[in-house]
């Protein structure tokens, strides 16, 4: 399989982490212990044989760029193609588009010049395994113009709410796309079209006035393409809020979802060179995650932890998701609490959120 | 290629024999330590941190994992276009072929190499010790005393010493005396196996050494003893540090067991020297419930619901409910069933260990560490 031109579009992500999203946007949000949003969705176009990946970014994309380096541990590290971080900035005058449109539309020479020729869209709110060669073999199946994947979930949480949700005939087209709560199919941010026929519903729409890729060409269809539906239904987890974000987290300490999401095809992410973690004759851990280059000398239980945590003898963490480089005194206690990059606690604190709602603090802070 | 003022050659061909089972398809340098690392990591990353760019490796005995592990050098910072990680095996020549005579030998079949770069001086290091060493600072002593040749010396017992080549000095630290593995050891300065010499001085002693039917083409048994015989100007360079030779079994599990100590000689978290290894890039470490974990060291990908204390888990390696290991050196993706028991034992990379499995517990002497491969289990 080849010829797929990847768009990870991150111009209309919304940055609702609060805390975790002050200095950083959405996709560059650490996650999973080691990874960044984003690596989850390159990790996917990577299995997919995706030589030529573009990020349409917009703001505070700084960290996200020194993550990703030039690509390397995705192998987009290319003579030919590779990765392309695609900033929106340029005013073009005879320019009329808006949204996202205006962003494809400036950056018109990536589609020209890369060599696939099946363009496939995807966001980086959705952690998820989906394989986009079965996707395309649906998607040649069906003989549709566009396909996208949904995935249909039993329960409704919260973070669906935001989410557009796919309505599917008995053939497996789609009917309709929409924002109505109660319905249980909800799109994961991911199509893929042609490329020919992508540039030609771009200009179209720019001629048209449009401003947004997604909703005036496949959700409003003016041009009637024929849009199928591949249900995804494998390990999908929404994060768009810190709720979710914290919930979706501690989900992975479920032995079914971490195998799911980590076991087969691991996630690439950028290569630290942080030593083993070390537990000391006083660390108690249990049913957690940890990262490496960690020292444990106190109590950790139903947490995550990033890499170069420090958790000293007499500290306890509870429920709790600890990125990067953090330290935590002994003596200190933590419940139910997101520590961002960098953030020291002393000894004598104690932190407790709400299960439902935990306690943020922001990066490189002293508690 | 333009100048550069030192070349690195790293010894790596040797097959290490006392490492039984662990190098039966695998050369020394690339057995593997403290969790993570292979032992070449160590004088890699230590000419990475000293901004020594420039590194031939040489190899001989199963070369292919070493190989395809240095790749393009890109973990230790050495995808360079000028200068960088070059593997250099021996090789088919005009004259013949012959494996490397010895590791005198493997550098002077590698003159060409060394002369693209022109170097004032070459830096000599073998691929089977752990330690953290700046040699910069070494060449800053080398070139302060205008030495022919230096050569690193660390503090050994007297016990110890007939097992390497022994120094004997003035008080400035001067050398006027080399014993390779002597009966009755006169100092307790062992040389490390690092040797920095002028290159102008070093190419001469390697052709003559070279026309030298009777020579056994060593550095510690030739070469040293001819500059000594000629009056060359040879310093000791005292170490300080940790440095651990992991040539035996037991050597290596120590050394695994060194790491594990609250504050470690050889620290491997300073964010200032740190050890560059290819990562497996594995997911974080899953501690089941169920789980106890002290006094270990364990890796990315790790999934644990047994108990583990004084031990070392590679990446990779998954252990049952019911399992208890102590004592004990896990390789990269050992899978270790139920139930099972391992005390003061290294088990190889891969294996599979099944339920109820017992290893090392019940035996008279525990003094010996076992090792458990394929082959003897």
């Amino acid at each position: 399989m080849k010829g797929f031109v990847g768009v990870i579009n991150l111009d209309h992500e919304l940055d609702q982490l609060n805390e975790l999203t002050y200095f950083r946007c959405g996709a560059a949000v650490p996650f999973g212990g080691r990874y960044r949003l984003i690596d989850f969705a390159l990790s996917n176009m990577m299995y997919a044989g995706m030589e030529d990946i573009a990020l349409f970014v917009r703001r505070k994309y700084r960290s996200l760029m020194d993550h990703l380096g030039e690509g390397r541990p995705w192998d987009l590290d290319r003579k030919r193609g590779g990765l392309f971080i695609l900033p929106p900035d340029w005013h073009d005058p005879t320019d009329t588009s808006l949204g996202d449109l205006q962003h494809i539309h400036n950056n018109m020479d990536y589609f020209h010049r890369s060599s696939g020729d099946i363009v496939v869209n995807s966001g980086t709110q959705h952690v998820n395994k989906v394989d986009f060669n079965e996707v395309y073999k649906y998607h040649k199946e069906k003989g549709a113009d566009v396909t996208v994947v949904y995935k249909k979930v039993a329960e409704l949480e919260p973070e669906h709410g935001p989410c557009r949700r796919v309505e599917v005939d008995e053939n497996g087209y789609v009917s309709g796309i929409h924002h109505e709560r109660d319905h249980n199919n909800i799109y994961l941010e991911i199509f893929i079209m042609d490329k020919a026929l992508y540039l030609d519903q771009v200009r179209y729409s720019i001629a048209h006035g449009k401003s947004y890729f997604f909703r005036d060409v496949i959700q409003h269809n003016p041009n009637g393409l024929k849009i199928a539906a591949y249900e995804y239904t494998g390990y999908n987890a929404v994060i768009n809020s810190v709720e979710s974000y914290y919930k979706n987290s501690l989900a992975l300490l479920n032995p079914d979802n971490y195998m799911k999401l980590f076991h087969e095809k691991p996630v690439q992410t950028k290569i630290k060179y942080e030593a083993p973690t070390k537990y000391l004759e006083s660390a108690k851990v249990t049913n957690s995650l940890l990262a490496n280059g960690c020292i444990i000398g106190g109590e950790v239980e139903n947490s995550i932890l990033f890499r170069g945590v420090k958790v000293e003898k007499g500290a306890r963490v509870v429920n709790s998701v600890i990125l990067q480089k953090c330290t935590i005194e002994a003596g200190a206690v933590l419940e139910n609490v997101i520590l961002d990059k960098d953030v020291h606690i002393s000894g004598d604190r104690t932190l407790i959120g709400d299960v439902k709602k935990p306690y943020v603090t922001a990066k490189s802070t002293s508690v | 290629m333009s100048k550069k003022e030192v070349v690195a050659m790293l010894l790596a061909g040797g097959q290490g024999k006392r490492l039984k089972g662990l190098t039966r398809f695998l050369a020394k340098p690339a057995v593997y330590f403290g969790g993570t690392y292979r032992i070449i990591d160590f004088p890699l990353s230590n000419c990475a941190n000293s901004r020594i760019d420039t590194v031939g490796v040489l190899t001989q005995y199963e070369p292919m994992v070493l190989h395809a592990y240095i790749g393009v050098g890109n973990d230790w910072d050495m995808d360079r276009k000028n200068g960088g990680v070059f593997v250099l095996p021996p090789h088919e020549r005009e004259e013949g072929s012959s494996w490397y005579q010895g590791t005198a030998d493997a550098i002077y079949r590698n003159l060409n190499f060394v002369e693209r770069f022109d170097p004032e001086h070459v830096l000599i290091l073998s691929g089977d010790h752990i330690y953290k060493m700046d040699y910069g600072k070494m060449l800053d002593y080398h070139k302060e005393k205008d030495a022919d040749c230096t050569i690193s010396v660390v503090n050994v017992t007297l016990e110890e010493a007939s097992r390497f080549g022994m120094l004997n000095t003035d008080d400035d630290l001067k050398i006027y005396e080399f014993d390779e593995k002597p009966e009755h050891p006169k100092s307790t300065l062992a040389s490390m196996g690092i040797y920095l010499f002028k290159w102008d001085v070093l190419k001469s002693y390697l052709i003559q050494d070279e026309t030298n039917p009777t020579s056994s083409y060593d550095f510690g048994k030739d070469i040293i003893p001819l500059l000594l015989d000629d009056a060359k100007t040879l310093y000791a360079y005292p170490f300080e540090g940790y440095w651990r030779d992991v040539g035996t079994i037991q050597s290596l599990w120590e050394s695994n067991m060194d790491m594990l100590s609250e504050h470690p000689e050889l620290d491997l978290n300073d964010p200032n020297w740190r050890i560059f290894t290819r990562s497996p890039n594995q997911p974080a470490q899953y501690i089941a419930p169920e789980a106890k974990v002290s006094d270990s060291i364990i890796n990315e990908g790790c999934i644990v619901h047994g108990e583990i204390n004084h031990s070392v888990l590679f990446f990779g390696v998954e252990v049952g409910e019911g399992s208890v290991i102590t004592d004990s050196v896990i390789m990269p993706n050992v899978k270790i069933g139920k139930n099972v028991r391992i005390h003061r034992a290294i088990i190889d990379d891969g294996m599979i260990l099944p339920d109820g499995k017992q290893i090392g517990v019940d035996r008279e002497d525990e003094s010996e560490i076992l090792l458990i491969t394929n082959e003897s289990l």
